[in-house]
C-alpha cells in the first residue's frame, strides 16, 4: 500500500482489501513515526473499521480513516487541547463534525497534537511535547493544528481536523506542503470544538489535495442547530473541483508582502500568480492599509474571548484539580499549575484587556480595527474574484527558535490572522520549496464562495507539481 | 392625606425570578422539572459547561420576558443581545454567567401598588434574560463550612431579573410591590411560585436619603419585610449614634433575622462584560402585537371588573383576584347561576381562609375543580370542586343548612374528604340543619332541665335567656338556628 | 504600562496563583505586548462601528422542546471528586 494516498484511492483500496486492513497500514504507520503528532491514538479504531467491514456502509467516507485535532470531542477519547488541566478528561458527547464523520463512515484514528487551547503557531506550547515538522525534524511543523498537519504530511492519516482561530490550519498546512482551508465563518459547526476565540474560529480540513479537502467539506459543513452562529450555505464543494480559471480577477495585497518576508517565499508566491496568469486569470495589485493593524486587532479579540471561554478550567466538575485550602485558592492553584505559561500570558492580557478602564482602549478598540480590515477586505473582494498572498512570510522555522519571545510568535501570524478578523474563506497550497521546506500560497476569497477559492487552488494543482512532492525524511 | 416618609426611607428591589413554566431551561433541552429530582440528573453538556458546547436560546423564554415587560407597561428594546458576567464561583459551571447588560430586553415600566397614602407608582429601571446558576450546599455552615457540594440541575435556568427605582417609603410598599408582582407574574403563567427558589430578591434601601445598602439573599417575598425592617432600624441606630452608613453589601439571615455585612474582599469583582459571542442578537419586536394579544387580564383589571360586574365589595374582588386560579374557581361558581355576592364571601372569606390557616396552595385549575398542595409537605395534594361550592352557597341561600355546617363542610374537603359531595358530609355527619321538631326537643328538656335559669329570665335577667340559647345549641350539636331556638323558648315560656 | 500590582490584580480576576518572581517575568513580557497593541491608537476610530460578529445574524432559538439528559454517572465520570451524585468541593472562601 502506498503511504500517501488520496481518499479516492484510499477508498479503493479498502474495496481491494478491506477497511480493516488500510486502518492497520495506518495503524502500523503511527506506530514508527518520527513526528510525535499523534496525542492518543484510538484502540478502537481496527474494531470500528472491521464493523465496517461486516457490517457495510454506504456512506462517502465508509472505512476511510481521519485524524482529529484533539480539541474535537469524540466520545471515549481524551480532549486535552495539548493541556495538563484537562488530564483524563473524557467528553461524554461527540462534536457536530465527529457525528457527521461518522455517519460518513469515517474511522477516527486518533486524536492530534497541537498548541495549549490552540494557542500558539509552532505546536510548541503542548503540555506532549512539540510535534516535529517531517521535512525537517528539528524544525516546528506550524501551529496549532501541527499535530493534524505533520500527520498528513507523513503519511500517517490520509485527512485530518484542525481548528483555524487565526491562521492554525493554514500555517501548519504551509509549514507541511500539505493543504488547508479555513472555512468561512459560519460554515462548519463549531459545536463541541473547544472554544479559544469564539467569533474567530473554524474547524478545517488538512489534505494532501485539494479534492479530498472538497470531499471532507461536504461531509462536515452544514447547519447545525446547536451552533447559532451556523450558516445554511447549501454549497456542493466537490462540484467546485474545476480545472479552469479564465477570466478569474486575482487581487495581490502588498501589504502581505511586507518587511522580513523570505525572498524565495516572495518569488514562489509570484511564480504562482503568474502560472495562473497564463491559465487565464488576470492579476492586479491591491491595497488593504488597514492590514498592519489586523494582527494587534485580532489578539486583543481573541486573548478577551479566551480570557472568559478558560474560565471554566477550575478543577471543579474534571480535568486536573491541585489542593487548595480553599475553593479559590484551588482554583488558583489548578489554574496555575494546568495551564502552560503561554496560556497563562494569553488569559491575563485577555483580562487585562477587558478589565474596568481599559475595556475601550483595548477590546473596543480591536473591534473597530476589526471593522475596518473587514471593509478594506469588502472593497478588495469587490473589485476581485480571489486574494492571493504568501500563507507566511517565512518557512518552517526551528523548534525552540521563537517560544522565548510570545510577540515574534505572534508576528508570524500576520498574513493569516487578517482573514479570521474578516470570516472569508481561505485555502494554503504549496507552491514551492526553500532549502527543502514547503511554501504555502493562500488564496482568499468572498464570504462562502469557497467554490471559487477551491476551483482556484485545484486548478493550480491540476497544472503544477507541487503537492506531489513528499518530505524525504519519513518516505 | 399624603405620605410624609419622615425617615427619608428609599427602597428599592432586584427580583429574581425563575421561568419554571418553561419545559426546558434558558439554553438547553435539558427539563426544568428538577425540583423533586435527585442531584445531577437534569444536566446535559451544555448546562454543565463542558468545553466545546454552545448555548442555543429557548424561544419561550424571550417570548416569557416580553409578555412580563408588557404586563410592567415597559419598553420592548429594538435590538436586545446577550453579555458574559465573568466571575469565578463553584456554581458558575462555564466561569461566567450569560446574562444582558446594557442592552435588557426591557427598559422603563411601572407598577402601581396601594402605598402608603393610596395608589402609589413604582417605577421599573429594567428587565432582563438571565440563566441560573447551580445550587451548593455546604458541609456544616457556610462559617465553617468543610466543604461544598454542588448539584448542577438548576444551573441554566431560565431567569428574568427586574429592578425596581428606589421607590418604595416603608417595607409594607415593598411587600406589596412584591405580592402585586407575583401576582401579574402568576397571571402571565411564567412562573410558579410555590417552588423552591422561583422568587429570589436583594433590597437596596437608604434612610434619611443618605447612603444606600444592598441586601443580598432574601429567599422568599415574605422575608422582604423582616429584613428592611430589621435594615432600616439598624441604619437609624448607626445615625442616632453618630456613625455613617457606608456603601456595602449586607446578608439576611433569615433564621435570626438580621442583615450581617459580607465579609469585604481584599480585591473588588470587575466582572468585565462583553458581548456573548455564540449567542446572536435580538430583534423581536415585531411579536409584540402578537403576544399582547395572549396577555390575561392583569390583576387591576379583573379587580375592577369583578366589583362591576358581580356587584361584590373592593376587599372581597380584591382577596379574590390574589390568585388568578382562585378568580377562575370564583367565576366558575358564579356562572353555575348562584348569587356572586354570597359565593364572594364563601370563597374570599371562608375557603380562602380556612386554605391559608392549612399552608395551601393552588397548582392548578382546569375549570372544573382546584387543585392544591400543601407548601411544606408537597406530598399532600387535594382538590375542592366548583360544584361543592355551588352546592353549598345554594344550601346556604335556601336556608337548608347554617354557616357553620358550611364551614365544617369546607373543613372536612380541605382535610381530604375531597371525593365525597357536600350532601354526602352533612348526611354523614349529621350536620344538616335540625327540623323545628327536633329543636322543639331541644327546647322543651332545656327547659325542663334549667328551672333557675327560666325562674331567672322570667325574673327579668334577659342574659339568661342566651343562655338557654346555647344549651338549644349544645343539644342540636349547634344545628339548629340561634333565632329560631330563640323564638322557640319565647313561645314555650310564654305557652 | 503594566505594574506589579496591575499583574497581582488580573492574576487574581483570572484566578491564576502567581508568585513573587513570575509577576517580574510576567510584568516585563505583558508589556511588550501591550506596547505592540498601542499601535492602535495611531488609527483614528471614534466615528466607526465595532464588529463583534462578521455573520449579521439574528433571532436564533431553539423551541422549548425537552431533550434527554446525562445518566448522573456520566456526568460525574470525570472527577474522582463526588458524594451522594455531587460534586464535591473545598470551602468557599
Amino acid at each position: 500500500m502506498a503511504k500517501w494516498m488520496s481518499v479516492a484511492q484510499v477508498k479503493e483500496k479498502i474495496k481491494e482489501d478491506s477497511a480493516e486492513e488500510v486502518t492497520a497500514r495506518y495503524l502500523e504507520v503511527i506506530g514508527k513515526s518520527k513526528v510525535n503528532g499523534y496525542v492518543t491514538v484510538s484502540e478502537k479504531a481496527l474494531e470500528h473499521a472491521r464493523r465496517i467491514d461486516s457490517e457495510g456502509h454506504d456512506g462517502p467516507l465508509a472505512g476511510v480513516p481521519i485524524a482529529i485535532k484533539d480539541n474535537i470531542s469524540v466520545v471515549g477519547l481524551p480532549n486535552s487541547c495539548g493541556s495538563k488541566i484537562l488530564e483524563g478528561y473524557v467528553p461524554p458527547f461527540n462534536a457536530h463534525v465527529i457525528e457527521k464523520l461518522l455517519a460518513a463512515g469515517a474511522v477516527i484514528l486518533g486524536k492530534t497534537n497541537m498548541d495549549e487551547f490552540a494557542m500558539g503557531s509552532s505546536t510548541e506550547t503542548s503540555y506532549f511535547g512539540p510535534t516535529a515538522n517531517p521535512w525537517d525534524l528539528e524544525r516546528v511543523p506550524g501551529g496549532s493544528s501541527g499535530g493534524s498537519a505533520a500527520v498528513v504530511a507523513a503519511g500517517e492519516a490520509p485527512f485530518a481536523l484542525g481548528s483555524d482561530t487565526g491562521g492554525s490550519v493554514r500555517c501548519p498546512a504551509a509549514f507541511c506542503g500539505v493543504v488547508g482551508l479555513k472555512p468561512t465563518y459560519g460554515a462548519v459547526s463549531r459545536y463541541g470544538v473547544v472554544a479559544y476565540a469564539n467569533s474567530l474560529e473554524q474547524v478545517g480540513p488538512l489534505a494532501n489535495n485539494v479534492a479530498d479537502i472538497a470531499i471532507l467539506m461536504d461531509v462536515i459543513a452544514g447547519y447545525d442547530r446547536r451552533d447559532s452562529t451556523s450558516i445554511d450555505s447549501k454549497i456542493e464543494y466537490q462540484k467546485a473541483l474545476v480545472n479552469d480559471v479564465k477570466g478569474l480577477k486575482i487581487g495581490v495585497p502588498k501589504e502581505f508582502f511586507g518587511e522580513g518576508i523570505h525572498p524565495d517565499v516572495e518569488k514562489a508566491v509570484w511564480n504562482a500568480i503568474h502560472k495562473y496568469e497564463s491559465l487565464g486569470a488576470t492579476w492586479e495589485e491591491v491595497s488593504m492599509p488597514n492590514i498592519k493593524y489586523a494582527l494587534a486587532s485580532y489578539y486583543i479579540i481573541a486573548m478577551s474571548e479566551a480570557s472568559s471561554n478558560l474560565a471554566r478550567f477550575d478543577g471543579t466538575r474534571y480535568g486536573f484539580r491541585e489542593s487548595g485550602e480553599n475553593w479559590h485558592a484551588m482554583v488558583s492553584k489548578t489554574r496555575a499549575e494546568g495551564f502552560g505559561t503561554e496560556v497563562k500570558r494569553r488569559i491575563l492580557l485577555g483580562t487585562y484587556a477587558l478589565s474596568a478602564g481599559y475595556h475601550d482602549k483595548y477590546y473596543l478598540k480591536a473591534l473597530k480595527v476589526r471593522t475596518l480590515v473587514k471593509q478594506d477586505f469588502d472593497k478588495a473582494l469587490a473589485k476581485v474574484d480571489l486574494l492571493m498572498a504568501p500563507t507566511m512570510p517565512n518557512p518552517a522555522f526551528k523548534i525552540g527558535e521563537k517560544i522565548e519571545d510570545p510577540l515574534t510568535l505572534y508576528l508570524s501570524d500576520v498574513n493569516t490572522c487578517p482573514i479570521n478578523l474578516a470570516g472569508v474563506p481561505s485555502v494554503s497550497v504549496p507552491c514551492g520549496l526553500t532549502d527543502g521546506l514547503p511554501i504555502g500560497l493562500q488564496i482568499m476569497g468572498k464570504p462562502f464562495d469557497e467554490p471559487t477559492v477551491l476551483r482556484a487552488a485545484y486548478t493550480f494543482e491540476q497544472n503544477t507539481d507541487y503537492y506531489t512532492k513528499r518530505p524525504p525524511e519519513v518516505a | 392625606m399624603v405620605y410624609e416618609n419622615p425617615d427619608g426611607i428609599r427602597i428599592g428591589l432586584e427580583i429574581h425570578v425563575q421561568l419554571n413554566k418553561l419545559k426546558t431551561k434558558m439554553f438547553c433541552g435539558c427539563s426544568s422539572d428538577y425540583h423533586n429530582a435527585a442531584p445531577n440528573t437534569h444536566t446535559c453538556p451544555i448546562c454543565l459547561g463542558l468545553p466545546g458546547t454552545l448555548p442555543v436560546l429557548n424561544k419561550k423564554a424571550v417570548e416569557a420576558a416580553i409578555k412580563v415587560g408588557l404586563a410592567l407597561e415597559g419598553e420592548i428594546a429594538e435590538e436586545t443581545q446577550f453579555h458574559r458576567k465573568n466571575y469565578f464561583y463553584p456554581d458558575l459551571p462555564k466561569g461566567f454567567q450569560v446574562t444582558q447588560y446594557d442592552f435588557p430586553i426591557v427598559g422603563k415600566g411601572k407598577v402601581v401598588i396601594e402605598g402608603e397614602d393610596g395608589e402609589h407608582v413604582v417605577g421599573i429601571t429594567r428587565a432582563h434574560m438571565e440563566e441560573d446558576p447551580g445550587k451548593l450546599v455546604h458541609i456544616g455552615s457556610i462559617e465553617k463550612s468543610k466543604g461544598v457540594l454542588i448539584d448542577y440541575n438548576r444551573s441554566g435556568m431560565p431567569l428574568i431579573e427586574t429592578v425596581t427605582e428606589p421607590d418604595m417609603r416603608s417595607p409594607k410598599e415593598a411587600r406589596r410591590f412584591l405580592d402585586k408582582f407575583r401576582n401579574i407574574l402568576e397571571y402571565l403563567d411564567v412562573f410558579d411560585g410555590n417552588l423552591e427558589g422561583a422568587m429570589r430578591v436583594d433590597a437596596n434601601v437608604s434612610v434619611h436619603w443618605g447612603t444606600r445598602v444592598e441586601v443580598k439573599n432574601i429567599s422568599s417575598h415574605k422575608g422582604v419585610e423582616r429584613a428592611l425592617l430589621y435594615e432600616i432600624m439598624r441604619q437609624k441606630n448607626v445615625i442616632r449614634r453618630g456613625g455613617k452608613i457606608t456603601l456595602e453589601t449586607r446578608h439576611f439571615d433569615e433564621g435570626r433575622g438580621v442583615t450581617i455585612s459580607m465579609r469585604t474582599k481584599e480585591e473588588a469583582e470587575d466582572y468585565r462584560y462583553f458581548r456573548e459571542p455564540d449567542l446572536m442578537p435580538m430583534r423581536v419586536t415585531d411579536w409584540i402585537p402578537a403576544i399582547r394579544e395572549t396577555l390575561p387580564e392583569l390583576p387591576d383589571a379583573k379587580r375592577a371588573r369583578f366589583i362591576e360586574q358581580y356587584g361584590i365589595t373592593d376587599m372581597h374582588a380584591k382577596s379574590l383576584t390574589s390568585k388568578i386560579m382562585l378568580a377562575d374557581f370564583y367565576e366558575g361558581v358564579c356562572s353555575k347561576g348562584v348569587d356572586p355576592k354570597i359565593a364572594a364571601t364563601w370563597t374570599a372569606d371562608v375557603f380562602l381562609g380556612e386554605f391559608n390557616y392549612r399552608d395551601l396552595a393552588i397548582s392548578s385549575y382546569d375549570g372544573k375543580k382546584i387543585d392544591f398542595i400543601h407548601t411544606k409537605d408537597p406530598e399532600i395534594e387535594n382538590s375542592f370542586k366548583v360544584s361543592d361550592l355551588v352546592e353549598l352557597v345554594t344550601f346556604f341561600a335556601e336556608g337548608k343548612i347554617s354557616d357553620r355546617v358550611a364551614v365544617e363542610v369546607i373543613r372536612s374537603i380541605l382535610d381530604g374528604e375531597e371525593e365525597k359531595t357536600p350532601s354526602q358530609i352533612i348526611e354523614e355527619k349529621g350536620l344538616s340543619k335540625a327540623e323545628d321538631d327536633l329543636v322543639t326537643k331541644a327546647v322543651v328538656e332545656t327547659i325542663a332541665e334549667n328551672a333557675a335559669a327560666v325562674q331567672d329570665y322570667i325574673g327579668g335577667a334577659e342574659k339568661s335567656l342566651n343562655f338557654l340559647v346555647g344549651q338549644v345549641m349544645k343539644k342540636t350539636k349547634g344545628t339548629a338556628d340561634a333565632k329560631t331556638a330563640r323564638e322557640l323558648i319565647l313561645k314555650e315560656l310564654k305557652g | 504600562m503594566i505594574t506589579k500590582e496591575d499583574v497581582e490584580h488580573i492574576g487574581w480576576l483570572a484566578r491564576i496563583e502567581i508568585s513573587e518572581q513570575e509577576t517580574v517575568e510576567y510584568m516585563e513580557k505583558l508589556n511588550s505586548v501591550l506596547e505592540y497593541f498601542g499601535q492602535l491608537d495611531e488609527l483614528p476610530t471614534e466615528d466607526v462601528v465595532p464588529t463583534y460578529h462578521v455573520a449579521e445574524i439574528y433571532n436564533v432559538f431553539r423551541e422549548d422542546i425537552v431533550e434527554e439528559c446525562l445518566p448522573q454517572e456520566t456526568v460525574l465520570a470525570n472527577t474522582e471528586y463526588k458524594q451522594d451524585g455531587t460534586f464535591r468541593v473545598p470551602k468557599i472562601g
